[in-house]
């Protein structure tokens, strides 16, 4: 199976004054199209920022990493913009979509930044709004919805631009075990139709949806580990 | 990402805080509706000003007394009486470049006419003189050589006092009387409007200079005149004209000083120049006001703008991550800014013109709101929001996706 996500001996130093830390020291995985992972750990052992360098907002200190084939090493800002509007979704824990703004405009977003018109950008949201079970609320505000709800909206802003992954960290961290249920069901459904997922939580029982687990601590991998629950 | 969805995002943005963006726009609102409404004034008064310049005629020369000493006593400038028909007639003939000059003099009188009567100004003047004021009859005659010559008591009458006199009827051909003296009416002049100084030329009664001399001023000698007005062939000539009138006075008057001479000359050049001066400073100062009030309504929106940017530092994050490059981060928050000071300038513009509007009804005087100072001033208010919003939109586009997502 062809790896979309190859990490080589990644390390992330960072630099506060006179002081350094190493948060991440010499990580390296590889992640097959259509997998669906979720990354544990205590708190502080090194999750957030180890998304941040698959998601593209920051870059290793050193070491390799190569996204559907592109080494993401030494790029330009700009360009990792346009990896990170075209190849990847973010799903966040505090949703993080734009407040006084419709659902459905939250959802266009991605697609206004890579320059589609809006009678396309339109028709591809639509679908994915009716991708996360949220037809009919395309003009409800943020406010206007519930937690859920608005994970959902964020779900579908992360599927919209048909990206090769979706990174979500700590997605679940702020809603109920219900809704929690939803969503990782959510997750479930898209996994299955072949969509890579990455996901961080620290619940045992939200990591065991995924089919693969990958434990840090102090800023290494100390475990990775199939659940038997392949695609 | 293209401009109308940058627009629709600015224009979300400004109506989220609709009190504050109200408040940051007026210091430009102010400013451009100031300069507005003040050109528009402005323009105004020097079109009116122009204008009556013009009513005087073009390329004029007036040529008056000036202090003589007689007895130790010197008289005030064109208080004495220097000047005579000879000297105009020697202006015409003997400058090269003077192509008409007229002796006038100036009296005021009772005129009646039947029933009616109208105190006005008469001036005798020789033919020329509507030549070189470029003042036609509009009905009747003009005043001919021959009246001149035969003191012949006949009147041109200006249209206020024709309509004083005579009503709406035709005053051609009906006897006045002027200080209890029979005048025949030959013609009606055509209406000037006001002079510089703001009299009313149109109030005026014109007469033959030689019947006036004769008939209605009193002069030491004969054929005295209170001021000759010439005309030059041109305006390239009007210095020319005026240095030989000045050369041949002061050898008729067979002056020694020629720093004491017993005339002067006026060049009405001179005073469009001096009228030219003034509106020019005033722009100059119109312009510093709007400078000085475009700045400070720009450092405002400056203020206003880096509040916003800070405000909305989760939402850059947010834009970022999900692509936005640097520079769609740095057009989005430009285009608020030049938004809101093009709407001020806007709303500027019709208060300006609306206030212009206003003073012209109010206290009946005249503005002129060119396109060119709206085209300005909005040019304006759009580069004051480039200037200004440059520095906060740079800030914003420089944050960092990941520090802007976690900004609480
Ligand atoms: N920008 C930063 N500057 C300095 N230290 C940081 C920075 N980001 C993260 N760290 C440190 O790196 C370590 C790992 O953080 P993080 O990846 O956020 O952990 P978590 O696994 O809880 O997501 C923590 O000790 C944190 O303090
Ligand atoms: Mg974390």
């Amino acid at each position: 199976m062809s790896s979309v996500i190859s990490l080589t001996d990644i390390r992330r130093v960072f630099i506060m004054g006179d002081q350094q830390f190493e948060a991440l020291k010499g990580v390296s995985f590889d992640i097959a199209s259509g997998e669906f992972v979720a990354i544990m750990g205590a708190s502080g052992s090194g999750k957030s920022t180890c998304m941040n360098i698959l998601g593209c907002l920051d870059l290793p200190t050193s070491g390799r990493y190569l996204l559907d084939g592109i080494d993401v090493g030494g790029i330009s800002t700009d360009q990792l913009a346009d990896i990170r509007n075209k190849k990847l979704g973010f799903v966040f824990q505090g949703f993080n979509l734009l407040a006084r703004t419709a659902a459905i405009e939250n959802v266009e977003l991605p697609l206004v930044y890579a320059g589609f018109h809006s009678k396309e950008r339109r028709q591809q949201a639509l679908l994915a709004m009716e991708q996360v079970g949220l037809a009919g609320k395309e003009n409800n505000h943020p406010s206007q919805l519930s937690g859920g709800q608005q994970q959902r909206v964020a779900i579908a802003r992360a599927l919209v631009n048909n990206p090769a992954v979706i990174l979500a960290d700590e997605p679940t961290g702020n809603l109920d075990s219900s809704t929690t249920e939803e969503i990782m069901g959510l997750f479930t459904a898209l996994n299955r139709q072949g969509i890579t997922i990455i996901m961080v939580t620290h619940e045992h029982d939200v990591a065991a949806y995924a089919g693969r687990q990958i434990t840090f601590k102090d800023g290494r991998i100390i475990s990775d580990s199939q659940t038997g629950r392949t695609v | 990402m293209d401009f109308l969805q940058t627009l629709k995002i600015a224009l979300r943005a400004l109506r989220t805080n609709k009190m504050r963006s109200f408040l940051t726009m007026l210091g430009i609102i102010i400013g451009i509706a100031a300069v507005i409404a003040m050109m528009a004034v402005g323009t105004g008064a020097s079109y009116v000003i122009s204008q009556q310049i013009a009513s005087i005629g073009s390329n004029i020369i007036l040529v008056v007394p000036g202090s003589t000493t007689s007895g130790g006593l010197r008289t005030g400038s064109g208080g004495a009486q220097t000047l005579s028909s000879d000297d105009s007639k020697a202006i015409m003939t003997e400058c090269p470049s003077v192509a008409y000059a007229a002796g006038t003099v100036r009296t005021s009188g009772q005129i009646v006419s039947g029933n009616m009567n109208w105190s006005s100004v008469v001036m005798g003047g020789t033919p020329e003189l509507f030549e070189i004021r470029e003042w036609p009859v509009v009905s009747g005659r003009p005043i001919s050589q021959e009246d001149e010559n035969g003191a012949v008591k006949v009147c041109l009458l200006g249209q206020t006092v024709a309509e004083n006199l005579f009503g709406s009827a035709d005053p051609v051909g009906n006897i006045i009387r002027i200080k209890k003296i029979p005048f025949t009416v030959i013609g009606i002049l055509d209406r000037k409007g006001q002079s510089p100084q703001g009299q009313d030329q149109d109030d005026a009664v014109f007469v033959p200079l030689r019947t006036a001399q004769r008939n209605l001023v009193r002069s030491q000698r004969t054929g005295i005149v209170s001021a000759i007005i010439v005309k030059a062939k041109s305006e390239e000539q009007i210095d020319k004209a005026e240095s030989e009138i000045q050369a041949l006075l002061t050898q008729r008057h067979r002056i020694s000083n020629v720093k004491e001479p017993d005339f002067s000359t006026r060049n009405l050049s001179e005073i469009l120049a001096v009228a030219e001066k003034s509106s020019k400073a005033m722009s100059l100062l119109l312009g510093a006001v709007a400078s000085i009030s475009l700045i400070v309504g720009g450092i405002g929106i400056m203020n206003i703008m880096l509040v916003s940017v800070t405000e909305r530092t989760r939402e850059i994050g947010i834009r970022m991550a999900i692509g936005a490059k640097k520079n769609d981060i740095l057009l989005q928050f430009m285009t608020e800014a030049v938004l809101l000071t093009m709407l001020g300038g806007l709303i500027g513009i019709a208060l300006g013109a609306g206030g212009a509007t206003a003073v012209s009804r109010m206290l009946d005087w005249p503005t002129m709101i060119s396109f060119q100072s709206i085209a300005i001033a909005f040019v304006f208010s759009g580069a004051v929001g480039i200037f200004f919003g440059f520095y906060p939109a740079k800030k914003a586009a420089g944050l960092n996706p990941i520090d802007a997502l976690r900004y609480e």
